[in-house]
């Protein structure tokens, strides 16, 4: 480490024990009576916070989300609808490339998508869609469509979970003005809870994927006069593609 | 930011009498208003999650050391930096090295108003960076070098028109001849500008709504997905968040989230809520090298302590300024400093001092709506209440205003002195005020009459009418009392008598037989 | 005025069947508008109570306590506490005084021995009055009293009133009952007004910006007259309306209710014609 370098972490280092003093010192000082850290001890204290981040307990639930799997999608399509985004349903993984290419052709949209390296969607047949090419990697400003999988989504508010990665570059999920999602029927759940249930499942307790993006609609604005506009700087449409993946 | 509170009345004089403000005034914020009340209606647990919200907020901070070590060590665990700064110098200083270290010609930011706080971009500026602002609001302000007047909408206060004067005058190379009235070109305008600054920054820098101690994650939320771009495509990504951002784990952050967008905007959610952790890792095409987090304290461990702790709760969801009357009419910046509205009416002395910003909590009804829409239901009225005792204890009232108020809680403590001397002024007044029934000046009224009539009082105080009604009913009883007395004794004297031989009248026998 | 006299009841009686009520005037109904008072008294006694006024009451302490004055203000608190404790229940013509008896009272006296416990009790026993009516008194109806008005009434709901005492539905389910009345809501009846107390003094122009949007509000919804249970927030739109030389009239829905428009309106002049002789010239 450099001179400078250690003289800064160093400095950090003493601002944060002066922080975290100055905290504990104020909580144990402060009037508020049982709020919990005046009357406990250190072990207590840390006692509690372990309990509560290893429970991660759920703090809110939604009826509108006590559904069935059908229902739950009914609902999911409706906000993202209503956000003006396209959302096709596709009967099985087959139909998904015919699905694609007919929205770029019904909106004028280049047959060139920009896509990662993610394994469902590079199982998708494109055999039928001879004239569709695929760039992989990062978004380039030049990309006219992106395209990614979704990890979940949820129903409450309409919203996907993307997870950033070679699978996924979260740039995709920004930086063409076209932005096509698709997700598996079976990837639809209630509560944003329960995506960070599948999350943790997948990539481990206390562990996320570098980004995790939930996406409701495309970019929007209402900074000019509070007339709303979409995008802003990221996709000014989304599509999103249900397969039913049976 | 350098703040200009103490001139809050000619601040708020100035937005008054700006034509243009008012007008964009007349629209915005009460539409945030109604749109909060339908995301409320269409959520029947609204009420129930602004309890579980509150008591998330409360528990965090009444362990927020610890939640902030845990913090800290899963950032650490995920490849960013963590840096701890007491004071905004501080932070300016340990952002400035980073991005300096970076060898960053250009800063590209997403909305933050802590940076706000602590003058990160003038900072910058000044060691020979570019800083771009890149939410549009803030790219709108900092074309006309202006600080935010909203929280969530930094350029509300701006008509379509003086935006597309902006534009003209700031994006020079476009042809003069092109259509811009519709915030559609606008939108698409500033969309293609800043795309280049995205990808040219050296360095990104944002806020963070969220502070997540399970995972070490920070979060953005915004519409635009600036947020998203300012943090992916620079080299470096530099959060700044200040320490009562933390929450525990991602589950009270969805809680919280259930309730941020609701009650600033009326959606339902924002459209991106963006959680990262951490720099480019194995096989990431995309995504900053280097990520830094600066936690920074300026103020809050202290707030900690006191009456005013209730604060660290916000969220920054603006709804109170949203609903706020004042704010409605005199607009963000005339509360002179980064957090407009009710919540800058407290934290704004809070941070910097009851003498610099004490009249902020002055200007205020206590009409209660701030509190009744806070999601994390602050008792803003009852805190600018404290700043008010604390103003007052420190002898900072106004003296002519303190001589009025003493005057009246003396008289109000001696009822007998406070009727003799209502009552030999307020027939005086009544008797000039009769024929108009209000008055169009009165001395010692100015402060009123300037704006309004001062209507006409009564005459008399409603106590002395009340006692003179008690003695009139009194007398009355007496006399009735007496009546019924005089005509008990002449029944009795007749009664004594021998009854009258046949020369009684009928009339008189009928009569005396009443009269018990 | 109409004499009332005094019910004729023996203690025995009243113990059985009349509450005993308090009444706290307020300043400004004391100092502006004793018909208020009355109608008021008028009101509490049609629904069965017997109605006292201590003379040692005289502000509630809102202007000193909100001004940061915690030493005044506990003072004056103290005394209306020690005038009115005794009744049975102590009921104000005034959402923001009875809101200060109520809730703040106890807050300000929490930390001394002697009153915390006697504020308690006294709070609990405050009501603001047209919440009282309909909800300890359950009327249903103002018949005894010809509570009439021919033309149309906007009402305005002051935030102490709305916000501290949840009065909202009380003062609209009172105005059906009263005859002839057309009640129009105006847009945002449930934004301040601008007055504030010594608000509307202090920051004069900016109170004029919100007293102006509520005129505005005002007039769009097109009354004969304008009600509230606040006579600060009346006074302060009546005297705009008047400035702006507006013919919508003025009132506390008390005297409405009551049926007693005999004294001019707020900010109204001897010989205007009032909406209470237009109201009894058309047939009340």
């Amino acid at each position: 480490m450099s001179k400078t370098s250690a003289k800064a972490s160093a400095a950090s280092s003493d601002a944060r024990h002066a922080i975290l003093g100055r905290i504990k010192k104020s909580l144990a000082q402060s009037p508020d009576g049982g709020r919990g850290a005046a009357t406990q001890t250190d072990a207590q204290r840390l006692a509690t916070v372990k309990a509560r981040l290893a429970a991660h307990e759920v703090q809110s639930t939604l009826q509108r989300v006590a559904k069935s799997p059908a229902q739950l999608v009914a609902l999911f399509r409706s906000f993202l609808e209503g956000q003006s985004a396209s959302v096709i349903d596709v009967a099985k993984p087959a139909d998904i490339a015919a699905a694609i290419a007919q929205y770029l052709r019904e909106n004028n949209l280049p047959a060139s998508l920009r896509m990662g390296d993610d394994g469902y969607l590079a199982a998708i047949d494109w055999s039928s869609e001879a004239n569709l090419t695929g760039r992989y990697g990062a978004a380039t400003d030049s990309d006219a469509v992106g395209l990614s999988h979704a990890l979940a989504g949820v129903a409450e508010t309409g919203t996907l979970f993307l997870a950033s990665g070679a699978d996924n570059p979260v740039t995709i999920n920004f930086m063409p003005a076209t932005h096509i999602i698709v997700i598996r029927q079976t990837d639809i759940v209630g509560s944003y809870e329960m995506a960070w249930d599948r999350i943790r499942k997948a990539y481990g307790d206390n562990t996320m994927p570098r980004t995790v993006n939930m996406i409701s609609g495309p970019s929007r604005t209402g900074d000019i006069a509070g007339v709303l506009v979409r995008g802003a700087h990221g996709p000014k449409d989304i599509c999103v593609i249900i397969v039913k993946d049976d | 930011m350098q703040a200009t509170s103490r001139d809050f009345k000619d601040n708020a004089h100035q937005a008054i009498k700006d034509e243009q403000l008012q007008q964009a005034l007349s629209g915005l914020p009460t539409g945030f208003a109604a749109a909060r009340a339908r995301a409320r209606e269409n959520l029947p647990e609204f009420e129930q999650l602004r309890d579980i919200g509150r008591d998330i907020k409360d528990h965090t901070l009444a362990h927020l050391d610890l939640y902030l070590a845990e913090f800290e060590r899963r950032a650490i665990a995920a490849g960013s930096q963590v840096h701890w700064a007491a004071t905004a110098a501080d932070a300016r200083r340990i952002i400035a090295d980073i991005c300096i270290k970076a060898d960053a010609k250009l800063v590209a930011k997403g909305k933050s108003m802590i940076s706000e706080e602590i003058a990160l971009n003038e900072h910058l500026i000044k060691q020979g960076m570019e800083v771009a602002e890149t939410d549009l609001g803030e790219y709108l302000i900092q074309l006309r070098g202006e600080t935010p007047s909203h929280i969530i909408a930094p350029a509300i206060h701006l008509t379509r028109d003086q935006i597309e004067a902006d534009f003209r005058k700031a994006h020079d190379r476009l042809p003069a001849e092109r259509l811009l009235n519709e915030p559609e070109q606008m939108v698409a305008e500033a969309r293609a500008i800043l795309r280049q600054k995205f990808l040219a920054a050296d360095v990104g820098i944002t806020g963070a709504n969220f502070l997540i101690a399970e995972t070490g994650s920070t979060v953005i939320v915004t519409n635009e997905g600036n947020g998203d771009l300012t943090q992916s495509l620079a080299g470096t990504h530099i959060v700044i968040a200040s320490i009562e951002k933390v929450v525990p784990t991602l589950e009270d952050a969805s809680t919280i989230l259930r309730l941020l967008a609701r009650s600033a905007t009326g959606q339902e959610t924002a459209t991106y809520t963006t959680f990262s952790t951490g720099p480019r890792r194995n096989g990431d095409p995309d995504g900053p090298g280097h990520c830094h987090v600066v936690i920074l304290d300026n103020g809050r461990s202290e707030m900690l302590a006191g009456a005013f702790r209730d604060v660290l709760r916000c969220i920054r969801c603006g709804a109170c300024m949203n609903h706020c009357p004042v704010y409605n009419a005199i607009g963000g910046h005339a509360y002179g400093w980064v957090y407009p509205g009710p919540i800058g009416a407290v934290l704004t002395p809070s941070l910097i001092g009851v003498r610099e910003a004490g009249e902020l909590p002055n200007a205020s009804t206590f009409c209660g709506r701030c509190e009744a829409v806070c999601p994390m239901r602050i008792p803003l009225p009852k805190l600018m209440r404290k700043l008010r005792e604390r103003e007052y204890g420190d002898g900072l009232t106004p003296r002519s205003f303190l001589i009025g108020l003493k005057a009246w809680a003396w008289f109000a403590r001696h009822p007998r002195l406070y009727q003799m001397g209502a009552n030999l002024v307020l027939p005086l007044m009544a008797r000039m005020g009769a024929r108009r029934g209000a008055f169009k000046w009165l001395p010692f009224a100015a402060g009123w009459t300037s704006y309004r009539d001062l209507p006409s009082p009564q005459g008399r105080t409603f106590q002395k009418l009340w006692a003179q009604q008690l003695q009139q009913d009194q007398d009355q009883e007496q006399e009735q009392e007496q009546e019924q007395d005089q005509v008990q004794q002449q029944n009795r004297l007749l009664a004594r008598q021998p009854p009258p031989e046949q020369q009684a009248s009928t009339g008189e026998a009928g009569s005396h037989g009443e009269a018990s | 005025m109409p004499r009332q006299s005094m019910p004729q009841k023996t203690a025995h009686d009243a113990a059985l069947t009349a509450p005993r009520v308090g009444l706290f005037v307020t300043c400004l109904v004391d100092l502006m508008r004793p018909s208020v008072g009355f109608a008021a008294v008028k009101l509490l006694r049609a629904s069965g109570c017997h109605v006292e006024v201590p003379a040692a009451q005289t502000c509630c302490g809102q202007p000193a306590y909100n001004a940061g004055d915690k030493a005044d203000a506990s003072a004056i608190a103290k005394q209306t506490i020690a005038a009115l404790e005794d009744y049975d229940f102590i009921v104000a013509p005034s959402g923001s005084c009875a809101g200060m008896l109520k809730h703040h009272y106890p807050r300000l006296l929490a930390g001394e021995t002697d009153w915390a416990e006697r504020a308690r009790r006294f709070a609990g026993k405050v009501h603001e009055l047209l919440s009282f009516l309909v909800h300890q008194r359950g009327i249903t109806d103002l018949g005894g009293l010809n509570a009439r008005y021919d033309g149309r009434v906007t009402y305005h709901d002051s935030c102490s009133g709305l916000r501290e005492m949840g009065i909202k539905a009380e003062p609209r389910q009172l105005l059906a009952m009263v005859e002839g009345l057309e009640l129009v809501e105006m847009h945002d009846a449930e934004v301040c007004c601008g007055f504030g107390g010594t608000f509307a003094v202090k920051f004069g122009e900016i109170s004029n910006v919100m007293v102006e949007k509520k005129t505005v509000n005002i007039s769009q919804a097109e009354p004969d007259l304008l009600l509230a249970g606040d006579l600060g927030c009346l006074m302060n739109m009546a005297g705009k309306l008047k400035r702006q030389g507006s013919k919508i009239a003025a009132r506390h829905i008390a005297e409405v209710l009551a049926g007693d428009l005999s004294a001019p309106a707020i900010a109204a002049g001897a010989h205007d014609e009032c909406d209470g002789c237009k109201s009894r010239k058309e047939g009340g």
